[in-house]
């Protein structure tokens, strides 16, 4: 009790803060409107052709906006170093590491709640279909799961910006790799048991990728 | 009863480097500790090891009796810390940071804590201000508010003093000791002699991560004190 207690109390402080500056949100949603907004003017191409290539604009978008949102995720934690002060609290490390990202989760989910209909519109794709929302969803949690110790371990680098990237994206290429390939899938019209393969893929790392950081975490931080 | 805080052979490393070399240390409940020492001796690491933020390379730690490394979370109830920095956000109000911290140490009847608590620190009327807007000297009090929320038996301070003007510093103390009526124990590192020989009981002089010196405060004058610190800290020049 004590534990989920204070993991909402630090998802719900980050979503309060960023509500305040809204530095994550619209730093994010006008990076990825703008990766979609350029990949239209690039591509002029058949329906059919558009849909074999939608998916992985989709995921660029989601991925390097995602990446731009998790840089951002351990800021507020730096600055009058208020990561020790949550260290401090009694309660365990892993609950820091589940309220981050938690509230990086949130982030993402809203942000791609936007991106989407905007996809749908420049590439005139219908994208409320289940089966895609269910994809994005768990490949959101594997990508933030992950996300969110890379984060931790690049806050106090020089050279941040570069070094999340560099960590993170060749660990969670098999989540977007297994999303575009179900998102196609998902967007070709298919059925869900033809995405069974992908979604196993997504959620057998998505099993891996909450258990092993949140294992890790207490020594990533105390270190 | 078991002493407050209880140390015994604690070395804390950092690659080569040896922060800390067998610091044993007993703190009596109820009782006041100044650490001296000069930049680097490890008095940093000592707090920030007795607050179970950073996990010492070996050695003992009792607190109220029980061993820190197998309780950390529940003795964590038990401890108050004021760093170098505030840990508060600059993005929340002054209320919105002392109720996320009290959330997290399971205070009970919140509004009213934290109320007491900037009564206490003369903050009510910023209550809703951003932590950003404040003062270096307000945000020291807003830390030693939130270090006092969940009314810890040990309170660590961190040189409490670092940008706070004579008055505020008369102002901080008078706080800390008002709301402890002498129950509480405390532990702060202190680059000032006069002000620390004021309240504090004994005295310890780290130097290179060693206790160099230990003695009660009663014991000691001013000028005694600044003479044994100047002896130790010269072994280090030789």
């Amino acid at each position: 009790m004590k534990f989920w207690s204070s993991v909402a109390a630090i998802a719900w402080k980050d979503v309060l803060s960023e509500l305040r500056t809204r530095e994550i949100i619209f730093s994010v949603l006008v990076f990825a409107v703008l990766v979609l907004v350029i990949f239209n003017f690039a591509f002029d191409l058949s329906p059919d052709l558009m849909l074999q290539i939608a998916p992985g604009i989709l995921w660029v978008a989601f991925a390097f906006s995602g990446v731009l949102a998790l840089n951002r995720a351990f800021i507020p934690e730096r600055e009058e170093n208020c990561l020790e002060g949550l260290m401090g609290c009694p309660v365990g490390r892993e609950a820091i590491y589940v309220g981050k990202a938690l509230g990086s989760l949130f982030f993402m989910v809203l942000v791609e709640a936007v991106i989407l209909p905007v996809f749908a519109l420049l590439f005139n794709i219908a994208v409320l279909q289940p089966e895609l929302i269910v994809v994005t969803l768990l490949a959101t949690i594997g990508f933030v799961a992950v996300g969110t110790i890379f984060s931790a371990l690049a806050v106090n680098t020089r050279a941040r910006e570069m070094v999340l990237p560099i960590l993170f994206l060749p660990v969670v290429s098999p989540v977007i790799i297994a999303a575009v390939k179900a998102s196609a899938i998902s967007l070709n019209g298919q059925s869900w048991g033809d995405m069974t393969i992908w979604l196993a893929i997504i959620l057998a790392f998505d099993i891996i990728y909450l258990t092993v950081p949140f294992l890790v975490f207490p020594y990533v931080v105390e270190e | 009863m078991p002493p407050a805080v209880e140390t015994s052979g604690l070395v804390k490393s950092f690659g080569h480097y040896t922060a800390l070399r067998g610091i044993d240390l007993k703190v009596p409940v109820g009782s006041t500790l100044a650490v001296f020492g000069p930049n680097g001796a490890g008095k940093t690491t000592l707090i920030k090891i007795l607050a179970s933020i950073m996990r010492p390379t070996s050695g003992k730690i009792l607190i109220e009796g029980l061993e820190l490394k197998d309780n950390a979370e529940m003795l964590r109830t038990r401890l108050g810390l004021v760093a170098h920095q505030s840990y508060l956000y600059g993005n929340l109000s002054a209320w919105e940071n002392l109720d996320f911290y009290a959330r997290m140490y399971g205070v009970e009847d919140r509004s009213r804590r934290i109320g007491e608590l900037l009564d206490l620190v003369n903050m009510t009327g910023r209550k809703h201000d951003r932590l950003s807007t404040f003062s270096r000297g307000m945000q020291q009090r807003m830390a030693l508010a939130r270090a006092l929320l969940h009314k810890p038996s040990i309170l660590l301070l961190d040189e409490p003093e670092t940008g706070l003007d004579q008055q505020a510093l008369g102002a901080m103390w008078d706080i800390i000791k008002r709301e402890e009526a002498g129950r509480r124990t405390i532990i702060f590192t202190s680059h000032s002699f006069e002000r620390a020989l004021a309240v504090c009981d004994d005295v310890v002089i780290l130097e290179r991560g060693r206790i160099a010196f230990k003695a009660q405060a009663c014991t000691l004058n001013l000028g005694g004190l600044k003479q044994k610190y100047q002896e130790c800290t010269a072994v280090v020049e030789k």
